[in-house]
């Protein structure tokens, strides 16, 4: 099977459904009786690692499915007993979930836009030739390679500490009062953190998109009067549209995952308590199992829809710069 | 393509030989994985213990001195899995829960002791202690001892332990003409944080980070001063009674006039952090703070008083925490962990620091006889009688004004109240940031309680 076959929706009253089917599949090669049984070889080579793919995939989701309708607090060793919908009630009437789920979007959402406008600028810099431009590029790459933790603890007490940090001092410098960012902007200081993080990788996608774009079009619009700007607005970033949402999506599933910034600094504090962090807390600070596993069951149901939607997306991007080209 | 350009033919037997290696395989990686997880032993013959412990100095330091216990003791060897401190809840709790049986001694913290010995997790070290006489339990501090014990059976014993008091920098007293009394009351302490509060320095230093270990552990002890209580003797919510209304009105409105910035990002290390560089003129917190404060490099060392917890309706209002030494029902080595958890609570061990790594380094808060001790006495000189005077004087039976239907001090021994703790704590952060009134936050905190309360009826 190929690409194109998977998402191609057969519409259900196709007019000549025969005729446009015959158009994409060549029909079926005759085989001789050893090319099918080395197929047959080739199929049974694949069984072990379906098992595996199934055991590791599956069956935690499976076991999870199964905790999700159980009454099972891990200190309360007595109590443990099936307890039908009642974890699901608890996940859509305590009001923690859909607070959470807002907090997830707000976070993610303005982190992504922020990330991919500081990364463009960053690319457009970068897309030209001068001197010490390798070392440069390097050093603007080094956020994203931070590990998360790390990049949270430096946040916490370097840059935005109320008495010491780097921030408050330069907001000083300016005659700022000092800003107690944890206390009084929660969510502002994780997506500034994240932003940071995630800028470097947004760049590297756009930078790549930047590099592909062939400088005989940017010549010849500039031959043909077109100024800088109108020549980065009509030409390059309608080029660089598949290569933004690229950055968008694949940032968005990283991003839906945040959790070192918010332990480390804001402990879910004033709209920062995504759904991770929410998940982590009914499990290891609750120690409610069966409640987390619902917790966790809804969460991968949003993910896949939110998932097959976006994926859907992408593949429409492809296809039709495909179909273009 | 060469894959059908094979000729070799297979029979349906080989064909099924494959795909049975190809699961056996699968099979044994996966025992494989299985296998690492158990590690119970023999009890005859050499006997290795597995020792989950909390990764601070003084357990550092049972590590560095366990070859002596090894030296006596030939035929048993100590594994010790230090881990941070909440990993340590989540990685014991899950063993003991779970019946894994990893350990054979765990270290508990004595909100969790009581919980764990009414699930029957943990063995009864009472009667090995009792039959024990060079052991002397009766040497243990009472009130620890009296946190360590559900109707009667001992299920701890405690390593080192502490209270909370009131640090002051002296200098900055002297400096604005103002004393500090033995016994302060909070309104007084109050008026001191916000005479003393300037620009770059803050009156008083108060955990405000969320969680009921950080916010709580203080908050919950000037409830209990100012009248307040979590639950009543019926096990009903309390939280938006007007005493804990006050208490928490009290609390939050002095971190934000007199207290430090940030209070959300604020917790023991922070405060440790601005108090020991000087930033502070107060700190309420944990007896163990004086070791680190008094240690060469802090800038305050030697210029730091200590006096009680401030009160206000009650006596005392010190906290009471401890690490204590356990062993969990699945452990199959629970003579010899027995062994090696009376040979790390006891004097003889408390001497062993003092001499070899140093009397400043000796477990605090287990025993009486530390107190009683000339050499430990003056190497803590600035903060040992006063933690001795504050860790007998507090009742964890009953800390507050009214009696209450557990023992422990700065939290409620439920398996809910870490949750319950913790959410409060959270929507307290809004009260510090201004989103939020007191009022409210403690109306949802009163629902949340009384579920939990609910649970114990």
């Amino acid at each position: 099977m190929t690409a194109p076959d998977l998402i191609v929706a057969e519409p259900a009253h196709d007019p000549a459904p025969a005729a446009s089917r015959a158009l994409r599949r060549p029909p079926k090669p005759e085989l001789s009786g050893g090319q099918i049984k080395a197929l047959r070889l080739a199929r049974t080579l694949v069984w072990p690692a379906i098992v595996v793919a199934v055991l590791v995939t599956q069956i935690p989701f499976l076991v999870t499915i199964y905790y999700s309708f159980q009454n099972w607090n891990l200190m309360r060793p007595g109590s443990r007993g099936f307890a039908g919908f009642d974890n699901y009630v608890t996940v859509f009437t305590g009001g923690a979930f859909m607070q959470s789920l807002s907090a997830t979007v707000f976070i993610t959402g303005s982190s992504i836009v922020l990330s991919v406008l500081f990364g463009l600028g960053l690319a457009l810099l970068l897309n030209r030739k001068f001197f010490g431009q390798g070392l440069a590029r390097t050093l603007v790459i080094t956020p994203f390679l931070m590990m998360p933790a790390a990049a949270a603890l430096i946040f916490k007490w370097s840059m935005l500490d109320a008495n010491v940090g780097m921030v408050n001092w330069g907001l000083s410098a300016l005659g700022v009062d000092p800003v107690q960012w944890n206390t009084d902007f929660p969510a502002l200081t994780v997506i500034m953190v994240l932003t940071w993080q995630y800028t470097p990788f947004m760049m590297l996608i756009l930078l790549a998109g930047l590099q592909s774009q062939s400088k005989e079009t940017l010549e010849a619009a500039s031959v043909d009067g077109a100024g800088p700007i109108r020549s980065f607005l009509h030409m390059t970033l309608p080029h660089l549209r598949q290569y933004i949402e690229l950055a968008v999506l694949l940032g968005g599933i990283m991003l839906l995952q945040v959790f070192d910034p918010i332990a480390i600094m804001t402990r879910g504090t004033g709209g920062t308590k995504t759904l991770s962090y929410l998940l982590y807390e009914r499990a290891f600070v609750g120690l409610e199992i069966g409640e987390a596993a619902a917790y966790g069951v809804i969460t991968v149901l949003l993910t896949i829809i939110v998932a097959s939607v976006a994926l859907r997306l992408l593949f429409k991007i492809f296809s039709s710069e495909g179909a273009k080209s | 393509m060469k894959r059908f350009e094979m000729k070799k033919s297979y029979s349906m037997k080989k064909r099924l030989a494959l795909s049975a290696i190809a699961f056996s395989s699968v099979g044994v990686l996966l025992a494989g994985c299985s296998g690492a997880g158990g590690g119970a032993q023999q009890a005859d013959g050499p006997v290795t213990l597995t020792l989950a412990t909390v990764n601070n100095p003084q357990m550092k330091d049972m590590e560095e001195l366990k070859g002596a216990f090894e030296d006596s003791h030939p035929d048993i060897t100590v594994n010790f899995v230090a881990m941070e401190e909440n990993d340590l809840r989540d990685a014991v709790t899950k063993d003991v829960a779970t019946q894994g049986g990893q350990y054979d001694i765990v270290t508990v913290g004595s909100y969790e002791v009581p919980i764990w010995g009414q699930n029957d997790w943990l063995v009864d070290l009472g009667p090995l202690a009792e039959a024990d006489t060079a052991y002397n339990v009766d040497d243990l501090l009472p009130p620890v001892r009296e946190a360590l014990t559900v109707d009667d059976s001992l299920y701890a014993v405690p390593f080192y332990g502490e209270s909370s008091f009131l640090m002051y920098n002296k200098d900055m007293f002297a400096a604005a003409g103002l004393e500090m009394p033995t016994n302060p009351t909070w309104d007084e302490v109050a008026g001191f944080a916000r005479t003393l509060k300037t620009d770059d320095v803050a009156g008083i230093c108060l955990r405000g980070k969320p969680g009921w270990g950080e916010l709580f552990a203080p908050l919950t002890t000037v409830v209990q001063t100012f009248g307040g209580t979590w639950f009543d003797e019926d096990w009903n919510a309390q939280v938006n009674s007007p005493e804990f209304t006050e208490a928490v009105q009290f609390y939050t409105d002095l971190v934000k006039d007199a207290g430090e910035a940030d209070p959300v990002s604020t917790g023991f290390t922070e405060c440790l952090n601005l108090f020991s560089q000087g930033n502070a003129a107060m700190w309420y917190d944990a007896t163990s703070a004086a070791g680190p404060i008094e240690a060469d490099g802090s800038a305050v060392a030697g210029k730091i008083g200590y006096v009680h917890a401030p009160v206000k309706e009650t006596e005392e209002s010190g906290w009471l925490w401890a690490w204590n030494l356990a062993i969990p029902n699945t452990s199959t080595n629970q003579d010899a962990a027995w062994e090696f958890v009376s040979w790390a609570t006891s004097t003889e061990y408390i001497d062993l620091v003092g001499t070899t790594l140093g009397w400043e380094r000796v477990p605090p808060g287990s025993r009486t006889s530390t107190y009683e001790n000339a050499d430990y006495l003056a190497a803590a000189s600035a903060f040992a009688p006063i933690t001795k005077d504050i860790m007998l004087g507090v009742n964890p039976t009953q800390p507050g004004v009214n009696p209450q239907p557990w023992v422990g001090i700065q939290y409620v021994t439920v398996p809910e109240f870490q949750d319950l703790g913790n959410q409060v704590s959270q929507d307290i952060a809004d009260v510090f940031a201004g989103r939020d009134t007191v009022g409210n936050v403690l109306d949802k905190g009163q629902e949340l309680a009384q579920q939990a309360g609910d649970a114990q009826k």
